[in-house]
């Protein structure tokens, strides 16, 4: 019979083995899984771990998807770290690209590239409000926040559906639901030639690096988090709770329609309604499996971008459907749960029932 | 009239998954336990429902295998939770992302399948009689067992000893150790009971409700069902009222795109999810009386002897 015993103190060893021991068990399962499927296994791996790094061109790739999952558990992490619970990113993602994606469509050919930074600004604004409705009502009324911004995912998804079933749609489009595609003035501008990677990139690891100085270098970083971690410490400090989950709400909703807008204005170019890839969700994934700590989320939205490039490929080599994905994020979200018990208690064996 | 009878028996049916949900979520949450994974464990019990009913033609065995499913994956979410102590609304998000890609990868060859013609169901009699009979009596079995359901669950957490253990586990679980009930094997019952609950939900929505597999079909009825449980300040029979308000709620939305009015349809589509927040501020807004029938341990974890 085995049983956890409490730690004196979390093992700072296992906080970094335990995503890697996660990893390596969400590894261990697929195996298992394509060996079921009957695809040969070895190929398999090559597809998720290899293929995605193996050129310039695939790294790049790599990284288009890596930014948006990255700018949004920027966000997320400030939210999680103090106890406030927005799993509504998918929603203010859409609508910070409704927003950017307006502005866009604002532009004709004498527009000059002033325009991005009005995009940018849309999305972030955009994102903010649609998260600050969330806020609003857990401050005013009390309304539980993981259940307000995820209803508010649905409505976020109806709102852009609307617009490119109605009033946006491209008239010269043959009728699909589709907005006009965008000016190239509107382009995101790239870092390279010869790779769709962007200034998002930059955006994403200054936002990092921004969000490290803020959590662990600022006084008003410190009492954002003192309220996750001791709600009733911070109320004897005198830390706003009102004002953490403001902060919280406005800045991983301004993440999250920043990653909205630099996704319709970059690798898109207009309005669908496929535009949500659920990078809102993978990105609490992400969030997760980072640690909440700016420089793991850089890593794990590597890792969550190899799973979706992965996924796409598994689909058109082996003939496997691409929600293989989703399986993926949810397996490693558990096994990262599981694993971080490690953390707080060590397995001891016992003799007998307890 | 006979609109009328047709949309009060399809509220009833669009009632009843929300119902049977948000039943079994109550019976975690008096535990102490929330389930994020609602959603998710509706996801994996509709495919694996419908998959059982292609393969079988039964539908009570889709049923069975919808329970099953949801009961197996709130296993596997209550040992995490109780065992191991993992946050429960992470590891409940973790399971309604993996339910989505889960089932979306296990129904890909159910998605042109379609279900053999169902028996109408009308009870003797009552079936015939005028208004009622359309509006009330020719639904699917799964309505009355919901109601049935429902007064058991009554019955249940407030007339027996077991159910009055039940509840103390979820308003104080310290207590209830040291009175030496098994908390955590208590918990993990109750968790095991919703899932599979959840899971009957789910089956009844692709074998019954629209008898077809389409990816992510559940569309958020499973987070409707969690602001169930609070709207109804957890007491069983408001639930089941509470799910039938909803139920018309969607149905209301159906009805008006069928009689073309001048909205959107999107905006239509929104009214559940609209709803669902306007009903949770509502009631959210005066915190003492939440406060007072919450139950108390809800959320937190309980390890004996720590």
């Amino acid at each position: 019979m085995l049983r956890l015993e409490a730690r004196a103190q979390p093992s700072a060893g296992w906080a970094y083995a335990s995503p890697l021991l996660a990893l390596a068990i969400t590894v261990v399962v697929g195996v298992c899984l394509f060996v079921l499927l009957g695809k040969d296994p070895v190929r398999a791996l090559q597809i998720f771990f290899w293929e995605p790094i193996k050129s310039p061109y695939a790294l790049g790739e790599l990284m288009v998807k890596a930014t948006p999952l990255l700018i949004i558990a920027l966000g997320l992490a400030v939210c999680f770290r103090s106890n406030v619970w927005n799993i509504g990113a998918e929603g203010q993602f859409i609508i910070g690209a409704v927003a950017g994606g307006g502005v866009a469509l604002l532009a004709d050919q004498t527009t000059g590239s002033w325009i991005i930074v009005a995009i940018i600004a849309g999305g972030v604004l955009g994102g903010m409000a649609w998260a600050g409705i969330t806020a609003l009502l857990r401050d005013r009324f009390n309304a539980n926040e993981i259940l307000v911004s995820l209803m508010l995912v649905y409505v976020a998804d109806m709102v852009l559906s609307y617009l490119v079933f109605g009033p946006w749609k491209d008239p010269e489009g043959f009728n699909f639901p589709q907005s006009k595609t965008f000016e190239p003035v509107t382009q995101i501008p790239r870092l390279m030639e010869g790779s769709r990677v962007s200034i998002g990139l930059l955006i994403g690891l200054a936002g990092a690096a921004a969000l490290w100085v803020f959590l662990f270098r600022t006084y008003a970083g410190f009492a954002q988090q003192v309220g996750g971690l001791a709600p009733s410490a911070a109320r004897y400090a005198g830390f706003s709770s009102r004002k953490a989950l403001w902060v919280a709400l406005l800045t991983s909703g301004g993440a999250a329609g920043l990653a909205g807008a630099l996704q319709v204005a970059g690798p898109i170019g207009q309005l669908t309604p496929y535009v949500p890839a659920g990078y809102g969700f993978a990105a609490i994934i992400v969030a997760f499996v980072g640690r909440l700590h700016p420089v793991g989320m850089v890593f794990s939205a590597i890792l969550m971008s190899m799973f979706y490039i992965g996924g796409e490929l598994a689909q058109s080599r082996l003939g496997l459907p691409k929600s293989l994905t989703g399986v993926f994020q949810g397996l490693l979200l558990f096994s990262l749960l599981a694993c971080d018990t490690l953390i707080n208690y060590r397995i001891k064996s016992s003799k007998g029932a307890r | 009239m006979e609109g009328t009878a047709l949309l009060l028996a399809a509220t009833l049916s669009a009632g009843t998954v929300l119902a049977i949900a948000a039943l079994g979520l109550l019976i975690n949450e008096k535990a102490g336990i929330v389930n994020l994974g609602a959603e998710g464990m509706m996801l994996c019990a509709a495919i694996a429902g419908f998959a059982a009913v292609v393969h079988t033609g039964n539908s009570w065995l889709g049923f069975a295998a919808g329970m099953a499913a949801g009961a197996l994956l709130a296993a596997i979410f209550g040992v995490l939770v109780i065992w191991l102590n993992t946050n429960q609304y992470a590891t409940g998000l973790a399971l309604s992302l993996f339910g989505a890609g889960f089932s979306a990868f296990a129904g890909i060859r159910y998605v042109q399948e379609k279900l053999p013609e169902q028996a109408r169901h009308a009870l003797p009699w009552l079936g015939d009689l005028p208004f009622v009979g359309p509006a009330l009596f020719r639904q699917h079995p799964m309505v009355y067992i919901a109601i049935a359901i429902t007064l058991g669950l009554i019955w249940f957490l407030y007339r027996t000893r077991a159910g009055l253990v039940l509840r103390s586990v979820g308003e104080n679980p310290e207590s209830a150790h040291a009175l030496g009930y098994p908390v955590r094997r208590i918990r993990l019952l109750a968790v095991v009971a919703g899932g599979a609950l959840c899971g009957l939900a789910g089956a009844y929505v692709s074998v019954v409700y629209t008898p077809l597999w389409v990816e992510g079909m559940i569309a958020g009825k499973g987070w409707i069902a969690l602001a169930l449980t609070t709207f109804a300040t957890w007491r069983p029979a408001r639930v089941l009222l509470g799910a039938y308000l909803f139920g018309g709620v969607t149905m209301l939305q159906f009805h008006l795109q069928a009689e073309g009015v001048d909205v959107p349809p999107q905006f239509l589509t929104m009214l559940p999810y609209l709803a669902t927040i306007v009903v949770l501020v509502l009631i959210s807004r005066n915190p003492r009386w939440i406060r007072l029938n919450m139950p108390t341990s809800i959320g937190k974890p309980f390890y004996p002897g720590a």
